[in-house]
């Protein structure tokens, strides 16, 4: 027991190097290519803004994703409540300066780029989560005194990001601490009652929420009901997604989106304009490749030993999964168009930011994946 | 509260993997879930979203055809196209519609109907469509548009082209176009795939008749065009097609000459080739101008139209119904020789009454003729003859035999507007009225009174058909090609004189279709007809043309429009001193020239009195026309026929 440890703690170059896991690092090198070539395609078959800066951002990420790798996982765990808070912070932030942009309050301007806090909390929560669970006992897990901080943690900052507002991102930030409870152990009933609680809530929240959030929602129930307006973005998605056919329309081809009729080709419907181009077998290649990302951080979960690294593994998969589902049940027309990105495949700073720092971490677990964290 | 013990961390691994592998579960059925819907979307309806992607992405703009051009025998345009400035706007490219129309409101004369109307059409129609403002701008209206046009989005000048119609001599024969309407859209099946703004579509005449084959095809433009309605690129073009364009027999100097003479009057002229059938000339008055429907009509244009009693609208040549009166007396003498009723000579003597069946029935010259025979019953036009002739002949032979020459159906083929008119018989009148015929009704109809209802075209072909030597003719305005069995037949007669054809040889020869039974039958009445204008008291004998070259045979007509009292008999009141409604309507109808017959003609003047005194001179002056323009319409035929 003590003989490993001695070993981890001194690990070379060469033996991270080594540890690394490779599929999961080509499996993201595919997907941000794929996602170079596609960032070409939206900007009408020309190496232009968008590309280029899509571009530069994987590449700084992607080394950042390798840095992440390999700084100690202890040193990830130590600092998770540190770097919610600092999460917060900048949340907190952006409700005081943040930049306003079509008519929602989510980034900071950082000079070298525009920050959004609410997609690096997406991180954030599940790293503070799992550090929180990782210390409380099992005996402990389902006391509501130990109930409490959790639900703080994640209450606050899902409030803040609805406030922007942003209903997408706050979804998806709780959806991360909610897996993160439920992987600690906490009993189902505490969901139920949750989300007993929430649907009762329901009404009050919908009081809240901005006319286009509704009409949103309302679209997504029945989106031929207006297809000019709000119902438009499913309804062209759905039409570029399956006139893509089986092989798609070919490289550049996609009139849907080279005619603008597609919105935020960029970001949310980056999937529909690759299904549209590259048709079923296309969209069946993302799909794998976001399978092999997703079971290989499983996989790391499944080896590593500590506790943390298993819940921070599993919980991460498993929200990296939610981002990617929700983005194509969105873009498909099974969910609600809401706002989430495609992880590594959409357009935005952040977003990629958060996904590498996610994926860093996930991959320090397997580096140090024998190292004991307390 | 913080236990790290190493079992306890043990089991709490075992209860996060547990819980992964529940979350996996869950994972693969939305992975299932998200995949189906793909194969949903890309496989199995995939054909559905490809013509939806496409129908986003084509868009289709229609080209009106430009018309076919109709011209006349000599190639003068008749309905021919010229140049219009339009505004047209395209809904989709306005930023503020309401504003584009104060803005037009403000620079061109449009009323505030026009625009509700002009609304109203953008509501229905697809918003890139472009709809027309305006279709027939001058010069300085179009120049003001386009100063102001970078202030007016959507708003597009445009050069098109439209009808035009040189002149109004014409404009029954040729009728006019406007735009479509609901009814045409439904009547006209050609029209289905042509709904192109500025499309026009005949209305009456031979812009109607000739629609079809005149309206050409209609073009389009297919653009590539983006979320926005910008045009992206041209994929397609199909300029379509010009509509055919097409020659008529008619002869525009002499439209215009002969509506220049009846342009005071309610009236009309027919004249045709008596071989071929061509009519020559075909005009209706009054006249009205074509070229105010083409645009829209004003309405106080139209109300002047409809409200004018001498019914400009109405083509009276192949419209108007009026007893043939006198003029029916060649067929009624005609029916009676072909039925062995009467020999030429066998003589009735008029004492310008008899009675019969205990009415009593008056010649129209209240002293009566004397001793009359054929021929000079027909140059006097007695009536008393005609009484007894035709209570002999008895009407059922009388209406076989107008028939036969044409009377009671249309003469043109497809022309909407025309009308059949009537040829009273026994069988007609059990039929149509559902009564039995009295043997008085015959008598009148021997002059051509009582049900009796023919078309100036029909007696124009009736008189044809008799002047060409008893054959028939199908009459024509379409001009095609000039094969004449008719002139074949009589130059092989002229060369071999005594060598009589029988009917099956004429037919299997020459084609033709012989209508009498003894072509001598044919000739008796047109010495008769001859008499009647060249021999001193014949009724059209004032009107005579003495030349060689242009003298012509005919028979005078005027049909009753009120039974004359006793008393306004007996105190001789002349037609000039009635009320105009209540005059008697004036014909004619003559073949020319006399020896060598060529052209048939009927005139017809509405309340004219009678036909000696106002048809006969009109039919004068336009036979002469005609027979001076002979030798040019030979001569422009050769070539013509050489030149194609």
């Amino acid at each position: 027991m003590f003989q490993p440890r001695s070993i981890q703690s001194s690990l070379t170059f060469r033996d991270k190097l080594i540890s690394i896991d490779y599929i999961l690092v080509f499996s993201i090198l595919i997907l941000g290519i794929i996602s170079m070539f596609a960032m070409y395609s939206t900007d009408g078959g020309e190496f232009k803004y968008h590309t280029k800066s899509h571009i530069l951002r994987f590449c700084i990420f992607f080394l950042m994703f390798f840095i992440i790798s390999f700084v100690q996982i202890r040193l990830w765990h130590s600092t998770s409540y540190l770097i919610y808070l600092i999460f917060f912070i900048l949340l907190i932030g952006v409700k005081y300066f943040g930049l306003t942009s079509s008519g929602s309050k989510r980034w900071l301007n950082f000079y070298f780029m525009n920050l959004q806090p609410s997609e690096l909390m997406k991180v954030g929560l599940i790293l503070f989560l799992a550090k929180y669970y990782h210390r409380v006992s099992l005996e402990n897990v389902n006391k509501i005194k130990f109930l409490f901080l959790p639900i703080v943690a994640l209450v606050s900052p899902v409030l803040l990001v609805i406030m922007q507002p942003d209903l997408g991102t706050s979804i998806l930030i709780g959806a991360g601490g909610i897996i993160v409870a439920w992987l600690a152990g906490v009993r189902p009933k505490f969901f139920i009652y949750a989300s007993l609680l929430f649907i009762s809530f329901l009404p009050v929240a919908i009081s809240f929420l901005k006319p286009y959030q509704k009409s949103r929602i309302l679209t997504f129930l029945n989106p031929e009901k207006d297809p000019l307006g709000a119902g438009y973005q499913i309804i062209q998605s759905k039409i570029a997604i399956g006139s893509g056919g089986l092989f798609g329309k070919g490289f550049l081809n996609g009139s849907q989106s080279y005619l603008d009729y597609l919105p935020e080709k960029h970001t949310d419907f980056i999937f529909t304009l690759f299904s549209e181009e590259f048709g079923f077998f296309g969209s069946l290649i993302i799909l794998i490749l976001y399978g092999i990302i997703v079971s290989r951080i499983v996989k790391i979960g499944n080896i590593t030993r500590s506790n943390f690294g298993k819940l921070y593994c599993y919980s991460f998969a498993s929200a990296f999964f939610v981002y990617v589902v929700v983005n194509m049940g969105m873009v498909l027309g099974l969910l609600p168009i809401v706002g989430s990105p495609l992880p590594i495949m959409s357009y935005g700073g952040s977003s990629m930011m958060a996904i590498m720092l996610g994926l860093g971490i996930a991959m320090s677990c397997k580096v140090y994946k024998d190292t004991p964290v307390n | 509260m913080f236990n790290s013990n190493s079992g306890n961390t043990v089991i709490k691994s075992k209860l996060i993997s547990r819980r992964m592998f529940l979350l996996s579960v869950g994972k693969a059925i939305v992975v299932v879930g998200v995949l189906s819907r793909l194969i949903s979307l890309q496989i199995n309806e995939s054909r559905k979203y490809k013509t939806l992607s496409d129908k986003n992405r084509f868009r289709e703009w229609k080209l009106a055809p430009e018309r076919g051009v109709i011209k006349d025998y000599f190639d003068n345009e008749l309905a021919s196209n010229r140049q219009v400035y339009q505004i047209h706007l395209i809904p989709e490219n306005t930023q503020n519609i309401e504003e584009v129309f104060f803005r037009l409101k403000s620079i061109l004369n449009i009323t505030e109907k026009k625009i509700f109307s002009l609304k109203r059409k953008i509501a229905k129609q697809k918003p890139w469509e472009p709809i027309i403002i305006s279709d027939n701008l001058n010069w300085s209206e179009f120049s003001r548009i386009n100063l102001f046009l970078h202030e007016m989005q959507g708003v597009e000048p445009i050069v098109s082209i439209a009808r035009i119609y040189n002149d109004t001599s014409s404009a029954h024969i040729m009728g006019y176009v406007s735009q479509v309407s609901a009814k045409d859209l439904k009547d006209k099946t050609y029209l289905k795939d042509m709904s192109v703004p500025g499309i026009a579509v005949g209305k009456t005449g031979l812009e109607r008749y000739l629609d079809e084959k005149i309206i050409g095809k209609v073009g389009f433009q297919r653009y590539e065009v983006n979320a926005f309605g910008k045009r992206i690129k041209q994929i397609q073009v199909d300029q379509g097609q010009a509509g055919k364009s097409f020659k008529t027999t008619l002869d525009l100097e002499v439209q215009k000459f002969s509506s220049e003479i009846i342009k005071d009057k309610a009236a009309s002229v027919c004249v045709m080739d008596i071989y071929n059938g061509d009519i020559i000339s075909l005009v209706s008055s009054p006249a009205y101008d074509p070229n105010a429907f083409v645009h829209g009509i004003d309405k106080t244009y139209w109300q002047s139209l409809i409200k004018n009693k001498r019914k400009p609208l109405i083509n009276k040549a192949i419209s108007g119904l009026y007893p043939p009166g006198s003029t029916i007396k060649t067929i009624v003498a005609l029916s009676a020789l072909e039925n062995n009723i009467v020999r030429p000579l066998n003589t009735v003597k008029c004492t310008g009454k008899i009675e019969l069946f205990g009415e009593k029935f008056h010649c129209w010259k209240k002293k009566g003729h004397g001793t009359m025979n054929m021929r000079s019953a027909i140059k006097r036009s007695c009536d008393v003859y005609f009484y007894e002739i035709a209570r002999k002949l008895g009407v059922d032979r009388l209406s076989e035999t107008a028939k036969k020459f044409g009377l009671g159906k249309k003469v043109l083929p497809n022309f909407s507007e025309e009308r059949p008119g009537v040829v009273p018989s026994t069988s007609w009148k059990k039929k149509y009225i559902g009564q039995n015929w009295y043997l008085g009704e015959t008598l009148h109809s021997g002059i051509g009174q009582g049900y009796f209802q023919s078309t100036p075209i029909q007696l124009c072909l009736m008189t044809a058909q008799i002047a060409n030597g008893g054959f028939k003719i199908n009459p024509r305005i379409i001009y095609d090609k000039d094969k004449n069995n008719l002139k074949d037949y009589l130059d092989f007669k002229n060369k071999n004189p005594d060598q009589p054809l029988t009917d099956d040889l004429l037919v299997s020869n020459f084609d033709l279709k012989p209508l009498f039974r003894n072509q001598e039958n044919i000739k008796i009445v047109k010495d008769a007809m001859y008499s009647s204008s060249n021999e001193p008291g014949g009724t059209s004998y004032g009107s005579r043309l003495e030349n060689k070259k242009f003298m012509f045979a005919g028979k005078t007509g005027s049909s009753q429009i009120k039974r004359f009292t006793e008393a306004q008999r007996e105190a001789e009141v002349k037609q000039e001193s009635l009320k105009y409604e209540d005059r008697d309507h004036a014909l004619f109808v003559a073949f020319a020239p006399v020896s060598d017959p060529k052209y048939a003609i009927s005139v017809v003047v509405e309340h004219g009195g009678s036909g000696s005194k106002s048809a006969a001179p009109i039919a004068q002056k336009v036979i002469k026309k005609v027979i001076e323009r002979d030798s040019l319409r030979n001569s422009f035929k050769n070539s013509y026929s050489e030149s194609t």
